[in-house]
């Protein structure tokens, strides 16, 4: 069956204008962050940037404090990641591999706390850590992160636990692993790619998280990167080569990530989850 | 960040389970007990996290709901409890209802935009050759990926009253009152930065997953539909559409969910102004809360906040967790 010329043509016109559509608002922002003062506030916008200039970058990061805010994001993300990954690999083993009373209404609660509204409880989280009198800690920042990713985690993992075919683990015990020996040896490295995409969503959750870090953490040291970005414009005006600069740089990391392991985040989450 | 919400991939598991516990007789029954507590075991550290660090500040916000809470108690550490003056207080304001209104608003066009468009780039996806596709994607993620911060941001220099390229092009197109125009001057314009924002980013969530979704229906249905006399339009109601369904109930979902407590972006875009005009619940419930110090009044529109959006997802919710039932 031929299509005709523009059967064949809309298509492709269409995801070259979508294409132009999706990139530009990030290539704008690279483009700009590289581009001299002079090039930026011109009337005319200039589309490719000749002349680069790491100007704005320097200023992004002179701002006092700039290294303890990477630290801090750092430090909260990397152990909420790992903290979630730990606790959610137990869970998620015995939700997909043990048959016990209640398993469904431990799914049915990991799901209900995955749609929790964060976002709408940080006056109460706010009370509970003032009263515990850790405001300005990472502490309380980590550890609540940690299960804002932790539901999601368990519940992905699950799917990837399910799928490691159960005659490997079996095969082990019969050569004479403990079930537990059967898990590191066996489950462990075949979950690795499972765990690599989990902890990718788990990374980037807690690295953009920023209503909380808002609330809790008043003073500089021991805030985090999107309270920095954020405050650009307050503090810089319409400095917008150090405000794009400063995105640039926040957004690098996630965007490597997430294109570097895109495709097998991408069908992770489908096996792992949309099956119809 | 995922359609978990689905059936999770079980079946054979439980047959294997029941023929393993059956050969554990002779086993010793205080081994055999502490078999049967080793699934709970396992689940207890992220049980107790899950009550720790959810539950008691959820149960925190109902508490803090029925307080006197302003600057003057913060500040001494004093508990004053008014019983549900906070809810009267709210609910027969004019404010809440019309923050509410503008919520339920503000998420129906974003929602149905994002889902509209999104099937449709899902199905373009599908139908494109794959280096045109390929590239699509790339450029899907890439938003996708954006940190919402990060976006943010951006779109603030792309809509910039000064220099901002969305002006520019406005003014060159013959709009020349745009060229100045300052978008976070008025309600509807600032609201129009953030559908776009919103909706930008969450296009690719939705295609991708449809994408992804059309690559499991089988080829023979669409061939047992040629055979029939199918068209192209009869192939895809018959066919298509049904097999998607799922998809598109339980990605609706979700977008309502994100998109309804869409803080950060409505929030560091222009702070729920002009004149708190922007303010949806969520930022509604910080402002008053956090931000003028009336923490009690902030707890009150919170849970309140949290049963409408309860409601909203309230007969998708049953779905799911039905299903969840049956198959588990």
């Amino acid at each position: 069956m031929k299509r005709s010329l523009f059967g064949r043509l809309w298509p492709n016109v269409t995801a070259v204008v979508l294409f132009i559509g999706f990139v530009f608002p990030v290539y704008w922002m690279f483009a700009t962050a590289f581009k001299p003062t002079g090039d930026i506030i011109s009337e005319d916008p200039v589309w490719f940037p000749t002349d680069v200039t790491f100007e704005h970058f320097k200023r992004a990061t002179g701002v006092d404090h700039f290294w303890t805010y990477v630290s801090n994001s750092l430090i909260v993300t990397l152990c909420a990641v790992t903290l979630a990954l730990v606790v959610a690999l137990a869970g998620s083993f015995a939700l997909a591999r043990m048959r016990f009373k209640g398993r469904r209404g431990f799914v049915i609660g990991f799901m209900m706390a995955q749609m929790a509204p964060w976002e709408v409880m940080i006056i109460a989280m706010y009370m509970i850590v003032r009263d515990a009198s850790m405001l300005n800690s990472l502490v309380p920042l980590t550890v609540f992160y940690m299960m804002m990713i932790l539901p999601f985690t368990i519940l992905t993992l699950r799917g990837f636990v399910a799928a490691v075919p159960r005659d490997l683990e079996e095969a082990a015990m019969v050569d004479g692993c403990t079930r537990a020996q059967a898990f590191r040896k066996v489950i462990l490295p075949l979950l690795a790619p499972g765990l690599m995409s989990t902890s990718l969503f788990g990374f980037i959750t807690a690295w953009n998280e920023f209503p909380l870090v808002l609330v809790l953490n008043k003073e500089a040291e021991a805030q985090t990167l999107p309270l920095w970005l954020s405050s650009f414009q307050t503090a810089f005006g319409n400095d917008w080569g150090a405000t794009m600069a400063a995105s640039s740089l926040f957004a690098i990391p996630i965007l490597i990530l997430f294109v570097f392991l895109q495709r097998r985040a991408v069908s992770g989450l489908t096996a792992g989850a949309v099956k119809g | 960040m995922t359609v978990q919400t689905e059936r999770p991939p079980s079946g054979p598991v439980d047959a294997v389970d029941k023929a393993e516990s059956g050969s554990a007789g002779p086993r010793p029954r205080a081994a055999a007990r502490a078999g049967a507590l080793t699934p709970y075991l396992l689940l207890l550290p992220a049980c107790a996290a899950t009550v720790l660090l959810l539950g008691w500040p959820l149960v925190k916000d109902i508490l803090l709901s029925f307080q006197n809470l302003n600057m003057a108690q913060l500040i001494q550490h004093v508990t004053e409890w008014n019983g549900i003056d906070n809810y009267k207080e709210v609910l027969t304001g004019e404010d809440f209802w019309r923050v509410t209104l503008r919520s339920i608003l503000f998420t129906a066009v974003n929602v149905a935009l994002t889902m509209v468009l999104g099937a449709l780039v899902g199905l373009l996806l599908a139908r494109l050759g794959r280096r045109m596709r390929v590239m699509l994607l790339v450029g899907l993620v890439l938003a996708w990926a954006m940190p919402v911060v990060a976006a943010t941001t951006v779109y603030q220099w792309l809509f910039a009253q000064r220099f901002g390229v969305v002006n520019w092009v406005l003014d060159k197109l013959g709009w020349h009152s745009m060229a100045d125009y300052s978008w976070t001057s008025s309600q509807m314009s600032t609201f129009f930065v953030v559908t776009v924002l919103i909706v930008w980013q969450s296009i690719p969530f939705v295609a991708i997953n449809l994408y992804a979704a059309t690559t499991t229906i089988p080829g023979e249905l669409y061939e047992a539909a040629a055979l029939d006399g199918a068209g192209a339009w009869k192939s895809f109601t018959t066919v298509t559409l049904p097999f998607l369904r799922p998809f598109l109930y339980a990605t609706t979902f979700l977008e309502i969910i994100w998109i309804f407590k869409a803080f950060v972006q409505v929030f560091t875009i222009n702070g729920g102004g002009p004149d708190r005009l922007t303010e949806i619940l969520p930022v509604y419930a910080y402002i008053e809360g956090v931000g003028n110090q009336h923490y009690g009044m902030g707890a009150a529109i919170a849970v309140l906040t949290i049963l409408i959006l309860l409601g909203l997802t309230a007969y998708y919710l049953r779905i799911v967790l039905k299903q969840e039932e049956e198959e588990v």
